[in-house]
């Protein structure tokens, strides 16, 4: 397995407070590593640390061997990494095709263009279209996003990251909104979606521990900005204690599931 | 719509070529302010409209065409038309760079507060630096030659009426040209995006400050260009032409015809225009009429006119289907 991301003890802290303590980890092709912890544990600092919105206080991160502490959201998306966020991010007066192509444009470097006309380019019309019939929108191609269902702008969002043709993508909670019953529809969805666009490494920040223990090849448990634990959903959920600190009263159910 | 859309520009084409041979002189006069603001609005709404900056200090863009026509034709000497144009807009484009760079790290009221300041010190600049601009009287502009024909046979206004209009006109379809091929463009596209989502479209690769500082510039080409011809037309470029209160009728003009249109800056400019002078003959309390028409129209109508007529085609379409 070849290392795609990776954090090297990476310290962040604002004054005297210190929200990262010291974190390593690795994601390498072909997984879905979970970043799990209660509220306040650091999750969203670490997203933002491995996704190269914020530089590290030390340490260093590294995607595909090259230093990306700090690069910001743009060469983000040169590298091949995209992120979805919690909250639905959308455009709201563009159409599903409109918002596709955008993505589409930044990654085949056409965003110079001046003069050609993107509607008529046949290259992004069929990458749009691909895209979109993937995440099962090609029937929305002409709709304005904000027209759109809840669960469709979240699925247009996802789909617009997947459109930059990632290599890793880290999905922000990505069924926070989505009713319990749809979450798994998503999740798959969005799981196969990865694998039909070529997405080497999925990054999953999530509260919902069933969704968790069902897609994670590995989970990476947060508690005052350090690392838990490290492990396989197995080894993770067959130990008590790891399972009390992060996922707290849900134990019984889950610990009862996992067994 | 689309083939509806081409009936009207030609019609509205044809209109304006016949424009001179049914109006009165002083009339064509009038079309030739809208033509220059037609002109500078269309840069000005990649701005606003599609970029979503709305600039209190474009004036100042149109002041730099029309003391750049005054100052090459009447100190430097320079005669040709198109030189004049080019140069004053490069002018513009560089002097909009800086400001730009200053400018689109902020959004809102940020924005507009800061180009507003940039453009009241553009208008002290002219208003008291006497030995270079002529202070309040300004700088005489020259009527300079077309495709480097002079056309000396002809009196001041029959030339503007006459040449100069269908000159303007042929800037009008050129610029408007390819403005709209900037729109739809790939570039278009993410000028939109940062408009509409600035850190989704960060995430998607858009690089947000750039795109905005090249739409920025291209508004400041478009408006040195109309205020080249509006300078030519009176002959005349004085600090007026960079007071703030210039850069509300821009504004104005924008939201009148519709920013959220392609064609809403040029309904807007003509619909100002003939607005104004009918009401300057009427009333001598036209700045509050105009006031008032902007209010019903952001008000009832926040497309704009074009907006306005839009919707009133779909209703018609739907009924007649």
């Amino acid at each position: 397995m070849s290392t795609l991301l990776e954090a090297i003890d990476v310290r962040k802290s604002y004054g005297d407070f210190v929200a990262i303590d010291g974190i390593s980890l690795a994601v390498g092709e072909g997984e879905l590593v979970s970043i799990v912890g209660p509220n306040g544990a650091g999750k969203t600092t670490l997203v933002n640390l491995l996704t190269g919105l914020l530089p590290p206080t030390s340490g260093h991160v590294r995607f595909k061997g090259q230093d990306i502490a700090g690069i910001g959201p743009v060469m983000l998306a040169k590298h091949g990494m995209a992120r979805a966020f919690q909250l639905v991010h959308i455009f709201p007066e563009m159409t599903v095709a409109e918002t596709i192509a955008v993505a589409v444009v930044s990654q085949t470097g056409k965003s110079m263009r001046f003069f050609t006309p993107v509607r008529k380019d046949p290259a992004v019309n069929q990458r749009v279209r691909e895209v979109a019939q993937i995440f099962g929108l090609e029937r929305k191609l002409d709709t304005q996003s904000r027209l759109l269902s809840q669960g469709e702008q979240k699925l247009l969002d996802i789909a617009s990251a997947f459109a930059l043709a990632p290599e890793v993508i880290l999905l922000d909670e990505p069924t926070s909104g989505v009713s319990s019953g749809d979450k798994h529809g998503l999740m798959r969805n969005v799981v196969d979606a990865a694998r039909k666009a070529g997405v080497k490494a999925i990054i999953l920040v999530e509260h919902d521990m069933d969704l968790v223990a069902e897609y994670s090849t590995r989970i990476v448990a947060i508690q005052a900005g350090k690392v838990l634990a490290d492990r396989k959903p197995d080894d993770f959920f067959n130990d008590p204690e790891i399972v009390a600190a992060i996922v707290g009263k849900r134990v019984g159910r889950l610990a009862a599931g996992a067994a | 719509m689309r083939t509806l859309q081409a009936v009207l520009l030609s019609v509205a084409l044809v209109v304006l070529l016949a424009l001179p041979r049914v109006l009165s002189q002083y009339h064509v006069t009038l079309v030739l302010p809208a033509l220059a603001y037609a002109i500078a609005l269309l840069g000005y709404n990649l701005l606003f409209g599609y970029t979503g900056l709305l600039s209190f200090g474009h004036a100042l863009f149109v002041a730099i065409g029309g003391y750049g026509a005054a100052v090459l034709s009447s100190r430097l000497g320079l005669k040709s038309f198109e030189l004049i144009l080019l140069l004053s807009a490069v002018t513009a484009v560089l002097v909009a760079i800086p400001i730009a760079l200053l400018s689109v790290r902020y959004v809102k009221i940020f924005f507009g507060i800061l180009t507003l300041a940039f453009g009241m010190l553009f208008h002290s600049f002219l208003f008291k630096f006497y030995n270079l601009t002529g202070g309040d009287t300004g700088i005489r502009v020259l009527r300079p030659t077309l495709l480097g024909r002079a056309y000396e046979d002809l009196d001041k206004t029959t030339w503007l009426v006459g040449p100069f209009y269908y000159y303007c006109v042929v800037l009008l379809v050129v610029l408007g040209f390819v403005m709209w091929r900037l729109v739809h463009s790939p570039f278009g596209l993410h000028l939109v995006a940062t408009r509409e989502n600035r850190r989704k479209s960060e995430y998607l690769g858009v690089r947000v400050r750039f795109f905005r500082l090249i739409a920025f510039a291209i508004s400041a080409f478009y408006c040195a260009v109309g205020g080249a011809i509006l300078a030519i037309n009176t002959g005349q470029a004085d600090p007026e032409l960079a007071y703030w209160t210039h850069s509300g009728d821009l504004v104005f003009m924008t939201v009148l015809g519709g920013f959220g249109n392609f064609f809403g800056p040029v309904v807007g400019a003509f619909s100002y225009v003939f607005l104004k002078d009918q009401l300057v003959g009427m009333t001598q309390y036209w700045r509050f009429w105009l006031g008032l028409i902007l209010v019903i129209l952001v008000v009832l109508f926040p497309r704009g006119l074009a907006g306005l007529f839009e919707r009133m085609w779909a209703r018609l379409h739907r009924s007649t289907m």
